[in-house]
C-alpha cells in the first residue's frame, strides 16, 4: 500500500498495534533529555523503583538554565543551579550520558543530536520539548513530550500514541534573495495559524525545500510546534547523507552501506494520500516579521501593522488588539518604522553555523546601530568553537555584538538573558508569547538576515534596506564558508569508552 | 491516579484565544523540581491585574476552565497541567487543544474536554452573567452542564477509559514487556546507540564575559 513518509517510519517502530480504539505502542529510537522536563520524570522513575531500560538510546545536555557569560564560575540563580545539580545527580544515578555546561559537546539539545550524528533519517526521536520537530528535518519522525511521557519513555523506551494524520506542505519554486527558510516557516504559521497543524505531521517538500540545507531545513522543522503540528518532517536525500556522513555516531562501512539504502526508501510514494495539503510558492516571499503576540501574527516587513477594526473574525480581532497593546504598537505603522532595543540572534530555530555565517556576511566590517544591543549566542559550544575557527566571533565583536557561550539564551530567558519590560527584541528565535523573552518583553521574530540588517539601521530591516558595499550572496545556504577564513574540518571522531556514571568532564570547571 | 468520574465546581470563563503554556505557566517557574507547588505560577502574568477572572471572588475557588481556542499551545512545559491542578482545575473546556497539552493532561488526571465555539459561547455567557455558578462535569455521559444548559463535549476514548478507572500508564505498558524485548531483537544494527560516547576531541570552551 502508499505511504506517507510518516505513516512509513510509524510502521517501522510498530511494537504493538492498538485494538478497538486503543493506541498504538510505539518504539523510541533516541530519547533526548535536559534540566527542565526531566527532574520530575526521574522522581517518578525513583519512587516506582524503575531503571532506565536503555541508558545507550538516552543523552542529556544542559541549555535551558545555563549562563552564557563565565560559565566556569558556580550559576548565580540558586534555583538554576538546583536544577542543574539535579540532572548530574539524575544521570549519575542512572546511568545517563551527560553533556554539562563547559563541555565541548554541551549546547542545545535540538543541536547536540543533530552535531554527534545521532540524529538520523527514520528514526523515532522525543524530547520532554516542544522544539523536537527540529529533527524531522532528518526524515526522522520527532516530537516533544510531557514529563509524564518522558518518564514512560525512560521506563520503557515506548510511548502509546494514537497515530498522527498528515499534511503535504510543497513549496514550489526558488527563494528570492534576502528570504530564509525562517521566512517560509513564518509564512507558512500565518497562513494555516498556530491551530492549522494540530493533530497533524507536516512533511515540507517541493524544489524550495530540496535546494535548502540541513541547516535550513531543521529550522523550518524546527518551527513546525508553532503551526499546532505534532511533528514536521523532510524525506531524507544526498543532502542529508553528506551532513551525516563522518559524523561521531554515523554509521560506518557496510552499517553506512544498509542504512543509506533504506534511508532512500524514506519518502512519501507519489500515490500516498495525505489528509491535508498546502501549497506555497517561494517566489512570492519576502522576510517575514511577526507584530502580535503568537507566531501566526506575522507578515511581510513591506507591511504595515494591521488595523484590528479591518478583522472581521471577531475572536482575532480582539487577539490583535490585544496583541498591539502588549506589543506598544500602532494600527498602521510601517514595520519598517518599528524601532528595536535588543537584537538576539540564537536559539535551536537559527543559532547554528550557517546562521551566524549568514549573519557575519551582512555584518562584516560594519558597526550597530548606537542604541542597539546585540547578543550572539551560538546553538552549542561546538558551534561557537567552529565560527572561532572562521573568524566570525572576530566580526561579530567588531561590529559591537556581545559574543556569548553556547544555550537556549534569551529564547525563553531561564538564565540572566532576558528583556526588560517593555524592551524590544528582534528575534531569530521561535516564540513571541507574551512575557516569553523576559516579563513585559516585546519580541519580533525575524529571519538571521534580518536580524542583521535591523541591527544595523535599528529599525526593522531587511537586507534590502542596506546599502551593501560589496557583492555578497546572501542567497546560497550551502555551508560554504567565508572567503579568507580557515574551516576546522569534522575531524576524526574518537571513541571514548566512558565508565557510567557517563557525565564527561566539562573542561573548565 | 484517582479516579474521575464526575465533578461539580466553579466554572470560570477565560475569553481569550490562543492561551499558550508560557501564558498557564510563565519559564521562571519551571526551575522547580517537584511535581506540586505550583498554584501561584498558574497565569502569573495576569494575577497581578485586579480586572483578570481568577482575581474576582465569585470565580478564585474555580475548578471547571472554560477556555478560547487553542488553550495550551507551545512549550511541552508538562508544568501547565501542573499548575492548573494545584490551582485546584479538574477540567478545561475549549473548542480546540494543543496535541501536547492534551496528551499531558490525559496523563495527569486533569479532564480536557472539546466543546464547540457556540456551546462555549453559551457557557461563557451563563458564567458571565451568574459569576460563581458551578459546573457539572460528567465524564460517562461526556456532557457539562451549567444552569439548566447541558452541552456535550468530545475526548478520546482510551483517555477517557484510562481516567475513569485511574490507571497508570507506565504500568499499562510494562505489562507488554516481551512485546518490547521482541521488538528490540530486530533493531538494525545502523540505528544510533548513545553509548560508548562518541565525540570529537575534547577542547577547552572559553567562558564569555561581560562586556
Amino acid at each position: 500500500m502508499a505511504g506517507t513518509l510518516a505513516e512509513k517510519v510509524w510502521e517501522a517502530h510498530l511494537v504493538r498495534r492498538g485494538e478497538d480504539g486503543s493506541p498504538d505502542l510505539l518504539y523510541i529510537d533516541l530519547h533526548l533529555v535536559h534540566e527542565v522536563t526531566s527532574p520530575q520524570a526521574f522522581e517518578g522513575l525513583r519512587l516506582a523503583g524503575r531503571q532506565v531500560r536503555r541508558p545507550d538510546l538516552t543523552i542529556a545536555t544542559e541549555d535551558h538554565n545555563t549562563p552564557t557569560l563565565d560559565i566556569d564560575r558556580p550559576i548565580a540563580d540558586a534555583t538554576s543551579r538546583t536544577q542543574i545539580e539535579t540532572l548530574r545527580a539524575n544521570a549519575k544515578e542512572f546511568g545517563v550520558r551527560l553533556h554539562s555546561l563547559g563541555d565541548a559537546d554541551q549546547g542545545i539539545v535540538h543541536q547536540v543530536g543533530p552535531q554527534l550524528g545521532l540524529t538520523m533519517p527514520g528514526l523515532t526521536v522525543v524530547c520532554g520539548d516542544s522544539h523536537t520537530s527540529t529533527h524531522g528535518a532528518f526524515g526522522a519522525l520527532a516530537f516533544g513530550i510531557g514529563t509524564s511521557e518522558v518518564e514512560h519513555v525512560l521506563a520503557t523506551q515506548t510511548l502509546p500514541l494514537a497515530p498522527f494524520k498528515t499534511m503535504a506542505i510543497t513549496v514550489n519554486g526558488a527563494l528570492p534573495a534576502g528570504a530564509t527558510s525562517k521566512d517560509i516557516i513564518l509564512a507558512i504559521i500565518a497562513k494555516i495559524g498556530t491551530g492549522g497543524g494540530q493533530g497533524y505531521v507536516l512533511e515540507y517538500r517541493g524544489e524550495a525545500i530540496r535546494a535548502l540545507s540541513m541547516e535550513a531545513r531543521m529550522t523550518i522543522c524546527n518551527m513546525s510546534i508553532e503551526a499546532g503540528a505534532r511533528a514536521g518532517m523532510i524525506a531524507p536525500d544526498e543532502t542529508t547523507f553528506e551532513y551525516l556522513k563522518g559524523r561521531p555516531h554515523a554509521p560506518e562501512g557496510e552499517d553506512w552501506d544498509t542504512a543509506v539504502e533504506y534511508w532512500k526508501t524514506l519518502r512519501s510514494d507519489d500515490d500516498a494520500e495525505f489528509d491535508a495539503e498546502v501549497v506555497l510558492e517561494a517566489a512570492d516571499l519576502e522576510p517575514f516579521v511577526t507584530w502580535g503576540t503568537n507566531p501566526g501574527q506575522g507578515l511581510p516587513l513591506s507591511a504595515s501593522v494591521p488595523v484590528p477594526a479591518d478583522i472581521a473574525d471577531e475572536d482575532e480581532r480582539l487577539a490583535a488588539e490585544r496583541a498591539l497593546e502588549y506589543m506598544g504598537l500602532q494600527a498602521g505603522t510601517p514595520l519598517r518604522d518599528v524601532s528595536v532595543d535588543t537584537v538576539f540572534i540564537g536559539s535551536c530555530t537559527n543559532g547554528r553555523i550557517e546562521d551566524l555565517r549568514s549573519v557575519a556576511k551582512v555584518v562584516k566590517g560594519r558597526s550597530k546601530a548606537e542604541s542597539v544591543r546585540v547578543l550572539v549566542v551560538p546553538s552549542s559550544a561546538r558551534v561557537r568553537l567552529q565560527a572561532e575557527a572562521e573568524g566570525l566571533d572576530v566580526i561579530f565583536k567588531e561590529f559591537g555584538a556581545e559574543w556569548r557561550n553556547a544555550g537556549c539564551s534569551m529564547c525563553l530567558g531561564m538564565n540572566p538573558d532576558q528583556l526588560a519590560p517593555g524592551e524590544r527584541s528582534a528575534s531569530t528565535s521561535n516564540r513571541n508569547f507574551e512575557g516569553r523573552q523576559g516579563k513585559g518583553g516585546r519580541t519580533h521574530l525575524v529571519s538571521p538576515l534580518v536580524a542583521a540588517a535591523t541591527a544595523i539601521r535599528g529599525t526593522l530591516s531587511s537586507v534590502g534596506d542596506l546599502d551593501l558595499p560589496y557583492d555578497i550572496d546572501i542567497t546560497t545556504f550551502d555551508g560554504t564558508p567565508l572567503d579568507g577564513v580557515g574551516v576546522s574540518p569534522l575531524g576524526e571522531s574518537v571513541v571514548v569508552d566512558l565508565p557510567v556514571p557517563v557525565a564527561i568532564q566539562p573542561a573548565l570547571r | 491516579m484517582e479516579k474521575f468520574t464526575t465533578h461539580t465546581g466553579v466554572g470560570v470563563p477565560l475569553r481569550r484565544s490562543n492561551v499558550d503554556t508560557d501564558q498557564i505557566i510563565p519559564a521562571v517557574y519551571l526551575k522547580r523540581v517537584t511535581r506540586t507547588g505550583f498554584e501561584d505560577a498558574l497565569f502569573a502574568a495576569w494575577r497581578g491585574d485586579p480586572s483578570f477572572v481568577l482575581n474576582q471572588e465569585a470565580y478564585s475557588a474555580g475548578s471547571v476552565l472554560v477556555a478560547g481556542p487553542d488553550f495550551g499551545t507551545g512549550s511541552s512545559r508538562e508544568h501547565a497541567v501542573w499548575a492548573l491542578k494545584d490551582y485546584g482545575f479538574r477540567v478545561v473546556l475549549s473548542s480546540r487543544f494543543a496535541d501536547i497539552f492534551r496528551g499531558n493532561s490525559g496523563k495527569q488526571g486533569l479532564v480536557a474536554g472539546i466543546v464547540s465555539p457556540e456551546d462555549i459561547e453559551i457557557l461563557w455567557k451563563i458564567l458571565e452573567t451568574k459569576p460563581g455558578t458551578e459546573v457539572t462535569v460528567d465524564l460517562g455521559a461526556k456532557t457539562a452542564t451549567a444552569d439548566d444548559v447541558t452541552v456535550p463535549f468530545q475526548i478520546d476514548d482510551y483517555t477517557r477509559w484510562r481516567l475513569m478507572e485511574g490507571l497508570d500508564d507506565i504500568g499499562l505498558t510494562l505489562q507488554e514487556a516481551d512485546k518490547i524485548t521482541a521488538f528490540e531483537e530486530t533493531r538494525a544494527s545502523w540505528r544510533p546507540k548513545t553509548l560508548p560516547a562518541r565525540h570529537l576531541p575534547s577542547v577547552e570552551i572559553e567562558a564569555a564575559r561581560p562586556v
